[in-house]
């Protein structure tokens, strides 16, 4: 069951359970985003001072990925400029989708495994498309078709 | 009757020897997605394209009356299989989809504002959609029939929303999300007294049980090729010749055509007025190897043998701690779909895999059906004619796997 661990590490398995900053926050910038394959939904919050991330959270329901992913990506965030959250989105988007490396994007590693499920990558990064429209203060839900 | 030979199917099937996730034995339990082909279905096409193939009812050629007689036999075994009344009432499509927007679409002239459709709250998205733009178009309502927590339709709630402007009455014949066995010969009888026709999406049934359109009592009846064992790009509308006469063409086109002249043209007769275009001939060859297959095992020994299979694997998987069984209909084809406690649909869909195990994780193209049910996906093991008690084992001690993983 190597391939399972790889996929499932136990990092992913705890933010999956108990997500880390799971929650609305009034005032802030939002974005709904949606996975029409799997019908997740999850909200993300962001608060920004000048080009500084204070704050990032998010709310939603979603299978153990998607959950993990945004958790702990509100942890990546804070604190980094909407330029450097755009540069890890991509560099994120590369370790899962495309052939990127693991290189100086700390804890994201851990999301290496889901290179090899294609149909998870979706799941991956909802969070991080949410985040984008939330930051770009797009009105209409993202989805990830 | 003799029981049915799962080691001799399965050896028909080649694809089921195969292994994935690195060398696991595969367990196929995806098949209301779609099946598996036996070989005798591969080897039709191979053969159409290696020693008939032609375009049908064009040429004046050997090969295109040999391509059109292959075509054409396939409609004469499915009036055999459905019990269809004519050759005419068989018409091809592409898909079940198509079939359900083809009856759709064609009644279009027969419908205005204010007309109703009557549909369950359990029908897939093709069996909804297509009703909804036809109520777009023409100011129709849409009924939705409920249904109760077990996945049955509530009939006294069904016969009260019939009524003088009810037109079509749709209805799946087999839940493709809960497994739900409609009492679709009662649903017909209802509908009737009050003047409304009947569609039945025989997608889900028509590979699991034998099937008998007269017997039925409906209207119009949709499958799908891909579901019953053969390829994919193919499915079957059977109508009522008279309701099939009244149906305005989906398509114009050639093939369809009586003569054209720039002022007007006539169409055919059926089943080619609603054909147009050059059809899927390999996809319709390859149904006819397919339903010669189901009728060389035989429909009721596939039921009797998937119906054990059900009653085994419920029980196997109804006793894990946390598992939700979506659907306990009354009647019910072989379909186990269900939640587990703490455990995401899509995670135990992909720990199933990596097992070997092939299930659908997901909404089932039902999503009212999912909020009906206040979940937002389930997984859904589907078993067909040539799994095994040992398939249902594999899902379960997969599904146990996952709780250790997710649970503990």
């Amino acid at each position: 069951m190597s391939e399972l661990r790889e996929l499932y590490q136990e990092m992913i398995l705890d933010h999956g359970k108990r997500p880390r900053n799971f929650r609305a926050q009034d005032g802030a910038d939002e974005a709904a985003g949606h996975n029409p394959l799997c019908g997740d939904r999850m909200t993300v919050y962001v608060r920004v001072d000048g080009d500084t991330i204070e704050d990032v959270s998010f709310e939603g329901a979603g299978c153990a990925i998607s959950t993990a992913s945004a958790s702990i990506m509100t942890q990546a965030l804070r604190g980094k400029t909407t330029a450097e959250a755009e540069a890890l989105f991509q560099r994120f988007h590369d370790l899962v989708a495309a052939d990127g490396n693991d290189e100086g994007i700390g804890k994201l590693a851990v999301f290496k495994g889901v290179r090899a499920f294609p149909m998870r990558v979706k799941c991956a990064t909802l969070a991080w498309h949410t985040l984008r429209a939330a930051l770009d203060q797009q009105d209409e839900e993202v989805t990830t078709e | 009757m003799a029981s049915l030979d799962v080691a001799k199917v399965r050896a028909d099937f080649p694809l089921l020897s195969t292994t994935v996730r690195g060398g696991k034995p595969l367990v196929y339990l995806d098949n209301a997605a779609s099946t598996q082909k036996p070989q005798a279905v591969i080897d039709s096409i191979t053969r159409f394209y290696t020693k008939r193939y032609s375009n049908v009812h064009r040429g004046v050629h050997e090969l295109s009356e040999l391509a059109t007689g292959d075509y054409e036999q396939t409609r004469d075994k499915l009036v055999t299989f459905l019990n269809a009344g004519c050759r005419e009432e068989i018409i091809f499509t592409h898909g079940t989809t198509e079939a359900v927007n083809l009856v759709a679409r064609g009644m279009d002239e027969q419908f205005k504002a204010g007309d109703e459709v009557l549909l369950s709250e359990m029908e897939h998205h093709s069996n909804i959609v297509p009703w909804q733009m036809l109520c777009e178009r023409s100011g129709a309502v849409l009924r939705v029939a409920p249904i109760d927590d077990n996945g049955d339709i509530l009939m006294d709630a069904l016969e009260g929303l019939l009524n003088e402007r009810t037109r079509m009455v749709v209805v799946s014949h087999t839940s493709n999300a809960l497994g739900t066995r409609n009492p679709v010969e009662r649903i017909a009888e209802l509908a009737h007294a009050h003047g409304a026709l009947v569609l039945l999406d025989g997608a889900q049934a028509a590979p699991h049980c034998p099937v008998d359109v007269q017997d039925l009592g409906c209207d119009f009846f949709v499958l799908s090729g891909h579901k019953m064992y053969g390829p994919t790009g193919v499915g079957v509308l059977w109508g009522r010749r008279e309701e099939l006469e009244k149906l305005s063409p989906l398509l114009g086109g050639g093939d369809m055509i009586e003569t054209v002249t720039f002022e007007k043209t006539t169409y055919r007769g059926l089943p080619q007025r609603l054909e147009a275009g050059t059809p899927g001939i390999a996809g319709v060859i390859g149904l006819g190897a397919a339903v010669d297959y189901l009728d060389g095992v035989g429909m009721q020994r596939v039921a009797a043998h998937e119906h054990d299979l059900l009653e085994y694997g419920t029980e196997r998987i109804q006793s894990i701690p946390g598992l939700r069984l979506i659907g306990s209909a009354r009647r019910k084809a072989a379909i186990l779909s269900f939640v587990v406690e703490g455990i995401h649909a899509h995670d135990l869909g992909t720990v199933l895999d990596l097992q070997g195990v092939a299930v659908r994780a997901g909404h089932h193209c039902a999503q009212p059906l999912m909020q009906r049910f206040g979940v937002v996906a389930t997984v859904r093991a589907s078993i067909a004619m040539y799994n095994t008690r040992e398939d249902l084992d594999c899902l379960a001690s997969g599904i146990h796997k996952a709780i250790e993983v997710f649970c503990e």
